[in-house]
């Protein structure tokens, strides 16, 4: 067994930093790249795409970034856990397998494929069985939006990965699988973690966790310090370096920039969280409250102490479906009497809307440069605010009625208030909303497919 | 004496739907006792007025000297469907800093110290 097991962080969501992956492999000792790229929503335009083209539905850039890095992940050993697959993790593979060979590694690597998350043909056999995926955060059935769901995907845990790495792949690949699963399985693999060592399965959990949004550990949105944040521009990812017992230490690759101290790793521990006594994961229950951090050197925060509890008996489902359309536009209004001039032009764009008889389900207006952010905490602007831009955005079903919208901003400019600009992007995009249906499902319900193929 | 959050604590903040979570973490472990007792789930609904219009929870993590809170209804609708400039809540973090708290002369002594 590994004494040490070193996983790496690559990508925080899918459009991160591009060149991050390359510089974890190249730029020192790693043993796993870790690439999470599923953002909650991100299944339903993979699931849109694979509509239009049968091999599409992935993380196209996948594809390219392998063949950037799989020469030196074989001759070094490492490899690759992914939940690149989207909604065609076996397009995705053959995309890979194709790339491996055009390189000459036709046979001697093997990638792994995790299915069984897309639940999506199933649902109509579910809800009729009385399962009824009710909303997490609402508490609505789902019957309510059936006949406009784009995509439904169970999160898939670390198990799936674990039989795929002990099966030899060097790459795996998944479709809706957590985040955190993508680091906690290498580590179950290599230690040998039973299924039941809550303590250990947690703080592989907690480690993935603390890398899942890349650089968001070591430098970047940290707000302690963030003036002596050093060379942002050359940021490291972060590495999570974990012992047989559970122990890890947070760390970065030498000569990068960025920065691995307690107060970040703590701001990115606290990151999304809900309840610390229990962050639920396929895999177990872990405590946030039983973490402990020190030093250990420079850029070396050491996590110990770390407990877990039994899994529960559920998966969370995540469901996308059509929920109407939406568009945002703005102006600039200049000094003097910006903000005056902005929300004057406010009250005359919403008359308008009014007088064309246009309804929608929420009219929003900003003043970015006095309420964006903060809305009312952010006090009254000075009477001598050099700028300010007006920011309406509209949503409703009615696709016609957000169109209307989109051809009233421009005409605001020459029957408005005056000194105003900040058009040149042409009128606002109407865009189809997909929202987000949280879910829970028996675990019993699901079964997780595993298959090694050969390049 | 009153002093703004910002001088005691730093935070992060992210969204669940349409449910804002801000982590606020002490600046010194010595500040955490400070924020258990000033910075109440009460406080902080009333400082977000007109921002959140559901409940505000709070969770305590001693081992990190933070504090979590949970700020429902708050994103106008979260996600995808929000207006938003900010529908993932992440300027919340800055929001809650400017926050202002009771403390001790003998506590800011230990600030200015």
């Amino acid at each position: 067994m590994k004494e040490k097991v070193r996983i790496a962080a690559g990508q925080g969501f899918w459009g991160d930093l591009l060149d991050a992956p390359v510089r974890q492999v190249e730029g020192g000792p790693i043993d796993y790249l870790m690439l999470d790229y599923l953002a909650e929503v991100t299944m339903s335009i993979m699931q849109k795409q694979k509509a239009r083209d049968p091999n599409a539905g992935y993380a196209k850039d996948f594809v390219p970034l392998v063949r950037r890095i799989l020469p030196t992940c074989v001759e070094r050993a490492i490899k690759v856990t992914a939940n690149a697959g989207g909604v065609n993790v076996r397009g995705c593979a053959n995309a890979v397998i194709e790339v491996a060979r055009e390189l000459g590694f036709g046979g001697k690597v093997r990638i792994g494929i995790v299915t069984g998350d897309d639940i999506m043909s199933r649902l109509d056999e579910l809800l009729s069985r009385g399962i009824e995926l009710r909303n997490m955060d609402t508490g609505e059935p789902l019957s309510t939006v059936r006949d406009k769901i784009q995509s439904a995907n169970a999160y898939l845990g670390a198990w799936p990965i674990v039989e795929a790495l002990n099966q030899g792949a060097q790459i795996v690949i998944t479709g809706r699988a957590t985040d955190t699963g993508l680091t906690l399985a290498p580590l179950i693999h290599e230690f040998g973690w039973a299924n039941n060592d809550w303590n250990r399965l947690a703080s592989g959990t907690i480690a993935g966790h603390i890398i899942e949004c890349g650089a968001q550990a070591s430098g970047g949105n940290c707000q302690y310090e963030w003036r002596s944040i050093p060379n942002l521009a050359d940021v490291g990812f972060p590495i999570v370096e974990a012992s047989p017992d559970g122990t890890f230490v947070v760390t970065k690759h030498e000569r990068t920039g960025g920065w691995i101290i307690i107060p970040g790793i703590k701001e990115q521990l606290v990151y999304e969280m809900g309840d610390p006594h229990e962050y639920i994961t396929p895999d177990c229950v872990a405590d946030f409250t039983t973490i402990h951090l020190e030093y250990e050197g420079r850029d070396r925060v050491r996590v110990f102490g770390i407990e877990g509890r039994p899994a529960t008996e559920f998966l969370k489902v995540s469901i996308s479906y059509s929920a109407g359309f939406k568009a945002v536009g703005t102006l600039v209004y200049a000094w003097p009497d910006a903000y005056d001039k902005a929300q004057a032009a406010d009250r005359i764009l919403r008359s308008r809307l009014n007088r064309l008889g246009l309804q929608f389900e929420q009219v929003l207006t900003e003043f970015v440069g006095v309420n964006a952010t903060h809305g009312p905490l952010a006090g009254r602007p000075s009477a001598d605010i050099p700028e300010v831009q007006l920011r309406v955005g509209v949503r409703g079903q009615d696709r016609s009625a957000v169109e209307r919208f989109t051809k009233e901003i421009a005409p605001l400019i020459l029957t408005g208030p005056p000194a105003v600009t900040g058009f040149a992007g042409g009128r606002p995009k109407v865009e189809e909303i997909v929202a987000y249906w949280p879910a829970l499902i028996p675990k019993e319900e699901i079964t997780p497919a595993v298959e090694v193929l050969e390049a | 004496m009153k002093v703004k959050l910002t001088e005691l604590a730093h935070a992060r903040s992210g969204d669940k739907g349409d449910t804002a979570n801000v982590g606020l973490i002490a600046l010194k472990d010595e500040f955490y006792p400070i924020l258990v007792r000033t910075v109440t789930a009460d406080r902080v609904k009333q400082h977000f007025t007109g921002i959140v219009h559901g409940e505000v929870e709070r969770f305590e993590l001693p081992n990190l000297g933070a504090l979590n809170f949970l700020l429902h209804e708050s994103l106008g609708g979260g996600g995808t469907l929000s207006l938003m400039t900010d529908a993932q809540g992440k300027t919340f973090s800055t929001a809650l800093l400017r926050m202002e708290i009771e403390i001790t002369e003998e506590e800011a002594a230990d600030l200015r110290g």
